[in-house]
């Protein structure tokens, strides 16, 4: 019962966790992406559609990473070099997202779907208990913990990484420098596109094989919420994205666990908790700030 | 070659009035390209997207009704913009406007005396309006990103009508589907015929809005404190206004209206109350207030072009067999190229060769 | 050349004053390498246009190796411009560059720096998030650990005076020492040229005269520095050489021991400005008093106010002298209203106490306040100079709004008196605030407030990047306000500024108050040690 219960924790908090790693680390040099949804559900459709097309999840997945990347470009191009508003520029994107992928999802509804392997070694996979949590999971669940060890690496002792960090904290210090600022977001806000896009090729290629209009429900919004509440470090983004993870497997494990609660209800559950989590840690105002990337959100235009 | 943004001394006049023209036509031209993708003929697609729904009465009709609680929520959204208050959840206070507005004619049907009407409309506004204060709170207390908060009650608001229609609320004699009882005469709006037309009353209201929003915004203190705010809310603080006052305020403000347009849908376009009442009226509102330039006129114009583009999903999906939902995309490019357009207002655009003067190479 | 400043081989006998407020040179012992012959740097017919502002139209430069040459000139004369070009930042639109005697163009910072021009912000470039170690990387060469480079760092900045901890978070340090790290930063890549732009506008006088001994002994090793400086007291003191730029150009050459105060100032304005008159000053009623004020500070970074007591009376100026950080900004807004105060009576205006009232009941008292910051908190950047009047006079009785709706007819009328009395230079008759230069704004900022005859005016840093005829009007303007029963309280860093127009002075230090002492009694010296805490002594042996 608790293996299932945390097998199922895995596979919902994988998306989470991708998606959440790559905004974190848009967010750290300066760039704050409402468009997470939006990137995630192309990820979805595009990642279902490459599966079922040429018959290989991997495909797929591969194929809803370069569709997130894609998207972001967008939002690259109409915030960064048009400094456009950042917060009006993401929903855009995510209203964009959702109406795009809903389009050239609409002929995959109802049709089954690839899913993507597990992994199986034998002996390892066998073994009662850690065997299927530990060594049988699908290659995205091994890919999001190795993504959070690499971000934190680069992010804290590669020169790349202290850069990034420059640019989200003082983008006229950085350029006074000499460091292209509008390069480093660039490249920033692609690798937030590429996890969300893996992240939303998740769902539709390893946690429910199928394709539903607007399947990512939110979890592009949430992910933007953990990673205020992991205060922009990975770890903490893994932390945060098992959490929600619990809470939005409760609704399905409710009826086994004996919660008499309507489904609706649970349902609602991650969403209040990512008010309550937003909650908490704004209301703490001295870590927020500390923590907070300076120039998150500002636009720059370099003043020649 | 590398686009070069030159700072305008004063923000251009002209760019405020073309920049919304300027991003239509893109959206007509990239219409003609998605059509043409789809191996349709681009004008014929262009022309029953964009034309072809105002060239008859009855699509006249439609437009108004479509348009009409795009308006009305808009006008809300435009002042929590302009005050640098981002509330994206106008669709959850659509749907908790509707479910409060819907208290009386579901819990009392045979109650249906003339005080039934305005009691609706004000608990429908009501509805709307503390909903939006709980994001707002959470931001005058907390400081909690108002955008994250509004956007998570909107699934909480459609999960809990839905477990309304199916629960509790569901009408016995509704054959097991997740509806309520049909609505008394008392609580519904009624057609008028206007010039050919079956307009109701709510599209009068949404003018009179419009009417009423842009006295408020040029000619009001209150006006000029959202501008201010918005703009610089140093100075704000400086001409003592109160952000945390115009926070609460601007959102119950549009959580009110969203309340009051959603409960006016229903009241006359459903008549009861079912799990799906809104085809994203809530969302798509936010587009009408940046297409209209965060201005009361301008938003009236927006909405009657986004209505048009609804008009123009169903029609080219009826004729040309082309999904309906081209409408939602169109929609969203809309909003991109708006935003894309906008930096003319601010900025000049030269594509210069070249690096940039301050690009290095790494140390 | 290796790469930590080690070549400087300093003898015995540096004394490495860091903060004790020294100002007696000391020996130093050095060996200075033997220069090429010729000039360091020798920049000819420099041009650079934006759009169609010239900003340096065929200027020249030269420096010898080992001189301390100040450039100076009015805000918008283009010596940033030509800095910038200099460090790399920007590339001339013609003219050339000979480093060395070899020409050379200078494609970005990097390049700058590997050549050996190093440069020190004003606003320092800075990342408050980083140590001081990451700081110093991001300057510096690829290739060396961080390890390495806080050693180096340690090391080197011992070494010149300015001791530095290399693991420190930059946002936790105080502005002198941030400034310290602008200059290691420099040093450690043995720079040939090192840019100051404005270095001593955070620092308290002896910290300056420590600077002072700093930036000698380096010239005395052979490396050559550029000191752009608007207080001509240093530059007479310190630089072996000035240029003086004006609107674009070169305008002339000067021995700076040579010339008087006065007369570099003509150089740099070109005519003569009217010279600020002001009277004897007959105090009558305290108009403005400051009781025991206490505030916490807000934040982590902010600083709290302790105990201040001050009294404005009607006929005189009060400035309050401090450095930037000290608590200028949260007593401002403690006294506008922006903050309230913790008791009613901790703040009074014409014996009425307002400490728990907004900034709107205390402008209908007569009370004015113009902030450091005019664009974006004394005005709004993208708002007609109109709505700006709106914004800080509409709930005083100028008629600006009836029955809620604004006026703004009466609004252009303030704005046109405002323009003719206070001479506010603008181009249409209602421009965006942030048309306006600098010191126009200003005029206009502060004689939006000057305009009401307040009876207690309060203001933020009067003429902080104001050219000098307009820091003269405003200034002014301030005396006859004042000499007509006001009373007139200034914040500002700029100590000329103070003895121009205050009658009485007192210091701001980490949130204390200096009780107020005629300014007949002040000197520069005594300001400063009461800017440092005024806990220390002068010279130890």
């Amino acid at each position: 019962m608790l293996e299932a219960i945390i097998l199922t924790v895995i596979t919902a908090a994988t998306p989470l966790l991708l998606a959440a790693t790559g905004e974190l680390v848009a967010e750290r040099s300066g760039v704050l992406n409402l468009g997470v949804e939006g990137m995630m559900v192309m990820g979805a459709v595009a990642g279902f559609a490459g599966a079922i097309t040429t018959g290989s999840p991997l495909f797929g997945i591969l194929l809803g990473l370069v569709a997130g990347l894609a998207t972001s470009l967008v939002f690259a191009f109409v915030t960064l070099t048009l400094v456009a508003n950042q917060v009006a520029s993401g929903l855009a994107l995510t209203l964009f997202g959702l109406g795009l992928s809903g389009l050239i999802g609409e002929s995959y509804v109802g049709q089954p779907g690839l899913k993507l392997p597990s992994l199986s070694i034998p002996g390892l996979t066998d073994l009662p208990f850690v065997g299927r949590i530990l060594f049988g999971q699908d290659l995205l669940v091994y890919v999001s913990f190795a993504l959070v060890a690499a971000v934190t690496w680069f992010l804290f002792r590669t020169r790349g990484g202290l850069v990034l960090r420059a640019v989200g904290d003082n983008h006229a210090s950085a350029h006074a420098l000499g460091y292209s600022v509008v390069k480093v977001r660039y490249l920033a806000v692609m690798f937030g596109g590429a996890c969300a896009g893996l992240g939303g090729a998740y769902l539709s290629v390893a946690y429910t094989p199928l394709w539903v209009e607007n399947m990512t429900a939110g979890r592009g919004w949430v992910a933007l919420a953990l990673v205020v509440f992991a205060s922009w470090l990975p770890w903490r983004a893994a932390v945060g994205a098992y959490l929600f993870g619990a809470v939005t497997v409760l609704q399905f494990h409710a009826q086994a666990l004996g919660i008499g609660v309507p489904s609706q209800f649970l349902a609602m559950l991650p969403y209040l908790a990512t008010i309550v989590v937003l909650v908490a840690i704004s209301g703490n105002r001295r870590t927020t700030r500390f923590n907070t990337p300076a120039c998150l959100g500002v636009p720059f235009v370099p003043d020649r | 070659m590398r686009i070069e943004l030159v700072k305008r001394p004063e923000m251009s006049r002209k760019m405020m009035l073309l920049s919304p023209l300027i991003a239509v036509g893109l959206t007509v031209v990239a219409a003609a390209i998605v059509f043409a993708l789809q191996g349709k003929n681009p004008l014929t697609g262009v022309y029953l997207f964009f034309l072809d729904p105002v060239t008859s009465l009855w699509g006249l009709e439609q437009l108004v009704t479509k348009a009409t609680p795009l308006v009305l929520i808009a006008l809300g959204l435009s002042f929590c913009y302009l005050s640098n208050n981002w509330n994206i959840g106008a669709e959850g206070q659509l749907t908790m406007g509707a479910i409060a507005g819907s208290i009386l004619p579901v819990l009392a049907p045979d109650f249906d005396a003339f005080v039934v009407f305005p009691l609706v409309l004000i608990m429908a506004a009501a509805g709307g309006a503390l909903y939006a204060l709980i994001p707002a709170g959470l931001k005058v207390r907390f400081g909690t990103s108002e955008i994250l908060t509004s956007l998570m009650l909107v699934y909480c608001s459609t999960l809990f009508l839905d477990w309304l229609v199916r629960g509790p609320w569901r009408s016995p004699t509704g054959y097991n589907f997740p509806i309520t009882v049909d609505f008394n005469s008392a609580a519904v709006l009624n057609d008028y015929a206007i010039g050919g037309m079956y307009l109701n009353g709510s599209a009068l209201a949404a003018l009179i809005a419009v009417a009423v929003f842009a006295v408020l915004l040029r000619m009001t203190l209150k006006g000029f404190e959202i501008r201010v705010i918005g703009l610089s809310p140093r100075a704000g603080a400086f001409a003592g206004f109160s952000a945390r006052r115009m926070t609460l305020f601007t959102f119950a403000l549009s959580g009110a209206l969203a309340g009051l347009a959603g409960m006016m849908v229903v009241m006359s376009e459903i008549e009861k109350l079912q799990p799906v009442i809104s085809p994203g009226y809530g969302f798509t509102a936010i587009i009408v207030a940046f297409l209209g330039r965060l201005n009361p006129v301008g938003i009236l114009i927006a909405g009657l072009v986004i209505a048009v583009s609804y008009l123009g999903g169903e029609a080219i999906q009826t004729s040309m067999q082309v999904s309906s939902k081209v409408a939602t995309v169109l929609q969203g490019m809309l909003l991109f190229f708006v935003l894309a357009c906008d930096t003319l207002i601010l900025y000049r655009v030269r594509l210069v060769p070249g690096r940039s003067s301050g690009e290095a190479a790494r140390a | 050349m290796n790469g930590d400043g080690a070549r400087r081989h300093g003898g015995a006998g540096i004394s490495g004053g860091g903060d004790r407020g020294m100002t007696d040179t000391t020996t130093i012992e050095t060996t200075t390498r033997p220069a090429p012959p010729g000039p360091l740097l020798a920049a000819r017919h420099i041009v650079k246009t934006f759009g169609d502002n010239v900003a340096n139209d065929d200027v020249g430069l030269t420096l010898q190796p080992g001189e301390i040459h100040a450039l100076l000139g009015e805000n918008g004369a283009g010596k940033s411009t030509l800095v910038k070009i200099l460090y790399g930042a920007l590339q001339p639109d013609s003219g050339e560059i000979v480093w060395k005697g070899r020409p050379v163009t200078i494609e970005s910072p990097a390049a700058a720096r590997k050549l050996g021009i190093g440069m020190v912000f004003q606003h320092f470039s800075l990342f408050d998030a980083l140590t001081v170690a990451e700081n110093i990387a991001l300057a510096s060469p690829k290739g060396r650990s961080i390890a390495e480079l806080s050693e180096a760092i340690e090391r080197v900045s011992a070494e010149y005076g300015l001791p530095l901890k290399a693991g420190d978070r930059v946002a936790d340090l105080p502005v002198g020492i941030r400034q310290r790290v602008e200059i290691v930063r420099c040093l450690l890549q043995s720079p040939d040229l090192i840019i100051m732009d404005e270095p001593t506008s955070v620092l308290t006088p002896q910290e300056a005269d420590q600077l002072f001994v700093t930036l000698r002994r380096l010239a005395s090793e052979g490396c050559a520095i550029l000191y752009i400086s608007h207080r001509l007291e240093e530059v007479r003191a310190l630089c072996h050489k000035a240029t003086i730029m004006r609107r674009g150009r070169m305008v002339g050459a000067a021995d700076p021991a040579v010339e008087s105060v006065a007369s570099l100032a003509r150089m740099m304005v070109g005519t003569e400005i009217a010279e600020v008159k002001r009277s004897a000053a007959s105090r009558g009623n305290p108009r403005l008093a400051l009781v025991g004020l206490d505030l916490p500070a807000a934040d982590h970074f902010g600083v709290s106010l302790k105990a201040i007591d001050l009294e404005v009376c009607a006929g005189e100026i009060v400035a309050i002298a401090g450095i930037a950080g000290n608590g200028q900004g949260e007593l401002f807004d403690a006294i506008s209203g922006e903050l309230r105060a913790g008791l009613d009576g901790a703040v009074v205006i014409d014996c009425t106490p307002v400490g728990y009232r907004g900034v709107n009941e205390r402008r209908r008292l007569g009370a004015a306040f113009v902030p450091e910051e005019r664009l974006g908190h004394g005005a709004v950047p993208g708002m007609p100079l109109s709505d700006n009047v709106v914004l800080t006079r509409h709930a005083t009785k100028d008629g600006l709004v009836r029955h809620g709706l604004t006026k703004f007819a009466r609004a252009a009328e303030i704005v046109t008196f405002i323009t003719e009395r206070f001479d506010v230079r603008k181009g249409v008759p209602d421009p965006e605030a942030r048309a306006l230069s600098g010191g126009n704004l200003q005029k206009f900022v502060v004689g939006r407030e000057v305009d009401r005859v307040p009876s207690v005016l309060v203001v933020s840093q009067p003429t902080w990047g104001v050219d000098a005829g307009a820091a003269a009007v405003i200034r002014q303007s301030l005396i006859d306000l004042a000499r007509a029963g006001s009373a007139v309280l200034v914040i500002s860093q700029d100590l000329d500024e103070i003895f121009e127009v205050a009658d009485r002075i007192a210091v701001i230090s980490r949130g204390h108050l200096s009780p107020a002492t005629p300014a007949a009694e002040m000197t520069r010296e005594t300001i400063g040690l009461l800017m440092a805490g005024g806990a220390e002594k002068r010279g130890a042996a």
